[in-house]
């Protein structure tokens, strides 16, 4: 589904990323843990389509197509969704009617009607009950004076109503109590399938123990310095980062 | 006398039709007096021009130098078909309207039932509305050019008058149409509004030209608010492109009441907006908000006073605006508080977008206090759109175009908050949504 060759990007002449390479399939769960400052959240905004980040050298394939031409928006319509570490507030402008307007705007752009209303609605219902939000938070404006576990959970909210082939979650259990982590790991664990792909990124191993993945990512410095299966998690918590780091200068 | 010589400054012009109109009308003496007073500081003064501080960044030239037939001729049946659409259909009000300025009994809906909502002629003229008009006509007007010009001709507007203790029952619409029969017309509305102790009305005024002749309406508005009435006001200002308005509104608050002024300016020429809070009594709140959108090469001018005249009372300004195009704005906010005025809150804001180059906005906060227990706050921004909300929308598929129209809808949309009346604040929602002429892909 999603490939990235040797991927090199930065921004304004600084280096982040140095030869990333990395392959999902449809169906798996990849997460990647680094440091602070390692490159993770430039990783999820360079694939998202974040302008302000030169790609260098490298590609990125979605679906065998490279998207790096792409606008963002053109490849949420493929199916890429990022949500954010730090979603932003936009005041005046409700959860339902942002909700609304996305959806309508990825359907125009494959050609379709807008959403019938009633299907919207019963999507909404349906949706919102996943994510245990309720009605009144659904009429507030998107984010403002949302608490980070609110803020998160509207962050999946929106992904299980847009439905992406690809999920990247940048941090998202950053901010969260023990019941916000449940809630929203059952909601991205409900979404799960055999026709779309999640990338956890994350600090800590916690959130893996609720998602967990089948392909563990460490990020070290711009780059994948170790990769392996769920136990390289609970490895990383146990001995630190450090260790990798020292294992890969070695 | 020749009062159609082209020759003829505005200024003569309406100098010299006024001893023609006075002579004309069945006013008492008093009212004679208040306009013989009134044309006499127009002629001293005459039109602002833009040596005067406070119209520093509007100018009155091109409208002044044009020539005007100053009553209207009113030969053509308006049918309620065509203008239907100006009206707020989908609730029950009271209905003022004119059209050339002169009242339509057909489109009107008025009452005398415990409360009055009628009209300013009657008002000045029988006998009955004496004492109230005694007590209220033209007694807070600061003495400007422009609104004693308006009291001088002031003969036809609505007279809305709410006794104590009484709530009107629906919104009023005040609504002046200009037909364009004349090809150039000069409208001088007045309206009285007079709501008493623990008294409560809503009214939503509208200025609307019907074909794109030019109309200049130079309107005034009194509004007196007695202890712990409610006004809320709405003004909407969405004319054609050769409409131009100067709308001098003057409010007189007492002890614990309440008036709010919203005033949507989305279209016409030139708009200039005096709106003049005047706290006469402890614990006032006084709410200013304002939501400008403009293009081509329309203006929009928001000259606001508050003057906090005594202790313990709140004032709110709100004012966005969005200009595209060679479109400019202006927001001049003065806020006054008297040494005896203490524990006062004042808040005053001014957030602009300029969508294009060529667009422009000044805007001066001017504080004037002379308490010292106050708080008085005041900020303007002039920006761009934010660029991590456009990402973040695009994240989501909403693209460039309809992201930035769906941040200025969200960043002018946020003054409607304070909108009492549901279905007035959905129709200028649509309103904004399609001025800012995008589908955002959803009901409001």
């Amino acid at each position: 589904m999603l490939e990235i060759k040797n991927l090199n990007a930065g921004i304004e002449d600084k280096d982040i990323l140095r030869g990333i390479d990395l392959k999902v399939n449809a169906g798996e769960v990849h997460a990647i843990m680094g440091p602070n400052g390692s490159g993770k959240s430039t990783l999820s905004s360079v694939i998202a389509g974040k302008e302000e980040y030169e790609v260098t050298d490298g590609d990125i394939l979605f679906e065998g197509e490279s998207i790096l031409e792409m606008d963002a928006d053109e490849r949420a319509h493929k199916g890429v969704f990022l949500s954010f570490q730090y979603p932003v507030e936009i005041p005046g402008v409700s959860v339902t009617n942002f909700i609304k307007t996305a959806i309508n705007q990825t359907r125009k752009a494959k050609g379709l009607e807008d959403m019938p209303a009633s299907e919207m609605l019963k999507k909404i219902r349906e949706k919102s009950e996943l994510l245990e939000i309720d009605r009144k938070f659904l009429s507030r404006s998107l984010n403002e004076g949302f608490s980070g576990g609110e803020k998160k959970r509207n962050e999946i909210f929106q992904m299980a109503m847009l439905e992406p082939k690809l999920a990247i979650l940048d941090e998202t259990d950053s901010g969260l109590d023990i019941d916000a982590l449940r809630i929203v790991s059952n909601g991205v664990n409900k979404l799960r399938s055999s026709d779309n792909a999640v990338i956890v990124i994350t600090h800590y191993q916690r959130l893996l123990e609720y998602i967990v993945p089948d392909f563990v990512h460490v990020l070290v410095n711009g780059k994948i310095v170790k990769s392996g299966g769920k136990e390289l998690a609970l490895e990383l918590e146990e001995k630190g980062y450090d260790w990798v780091k020292a294992e890969t200068t070695v | 006398m020749n009062i159609e010589s082209r020759n003829m400054s505005l200024k003569d012009k309406l100098l010299s039709s006024y001893l023609t109109f006075q002579e004309n009308q069945d006013f008492d003496n008093s009212i004679h007096d208040i306009k013989d007073a009134a044309i006499k500081v127009f002629e001293e003064k005459g039109f602002p021009t833009r040596k005067d501080e406070n119209w520093k960044y509007t100018s009155l030239n091109s409208l002044v130098k044009e020539d005007y037939s100053l009553v209207g001729r009113n030969d053509d049946a308006v049918e309620f078909r065509d203008v239907k659409k100006f009206f707020l259909n989908d609730i029950d009000t009271y209905k003022i309207v004119f059209i050339d300025g002169k009242y339509s009994s057909y489109l009107s809906e008025t009452t005398h039932d415990g409360v009055d909502v009628c009209l300013l002629s009657a008002a000045l003229t029988k006998p009955k509305y004496k004492s109230v008009i005694d007590k209220y006509f033209d007694k807070i007007l600061k003495k400007d050019s422009l609104t004693s010009l308006n009291t001088a001709f002031a003969r036809e507007g609505a007279y809305i008058y709410v006794p104590k203790g009484k709530a009107v029952s629906k919104p009023i619409q005040i609504v002046h149409f200009a037909t364009g029969v004349e090809s150039n017309l000069m409208l001088q509305p007045r309206n009285l509004v007079v709501v008493e102790e623990n008294a409560e009305v809503q009214i939503i005024e509208r200025h609307q030209s019907l074909n794109s002749n030019p109309v200049f309406t130079n309107s005034v508005t009194e509004i007196y608010a007695g202890n712990h009435a409610r006004v809320d006001y709405y003004k909407i200002q969405n004319d054609k492109e050769q409409a131009s308005l100067i709308d001098n509104t003057h409010i007189d608050q007492q002890t614990s009441s309440e008036v709010a002024v919203h005033t949507f300016s989305f279209g016409g020429k030139l708009t200039r907006n005096n709106l003049n809070f005047y706290q006469n009594g402890e614990h006032n709140n006084s709410i200013l908000k304002g939501v400008t959108i403009i293009e081509d090469k329309q203006h929009v001018d928001h000259n606001t006073l508050v003057h906090h005249k005594q202790p313990n009372c709140e004032s709110h300004q709100d004012y966005k605006g969005i200009f595209d195009d060679r479109s400019t704005g202006v927001f001049n906010g003065k806020v006054i508080v008297d040494s005896i005025a203490q524990k006062i809150n004042a808040y005053q804001s001014n957030n602009n977008i300029l969508v294009s180059d060529k667009a422009s906005i000044n805007s001066k906060p001017q504080l004037e206090i002379f308490a010292d227990d106050v708080r008085c706050s005041h900020g303007c921004t002039i920006g761009q759109l934010d660029e991590d909300a456009l990402f973040y929308m695009k994240t989501r598929g909403i693209g460039e175009k309809e992201g930035r129209a769906l941040l200025m809808y969200a960043f002018a949309n946020n003054v409607l908050e304070s909108v009492k009346i549901p279905q007035l604040k959905s129709r200028i929602t649509k309103l904004i949504a399609n001025k800012l002429g995008v589908n955002l892909g959803f009901e409001v």
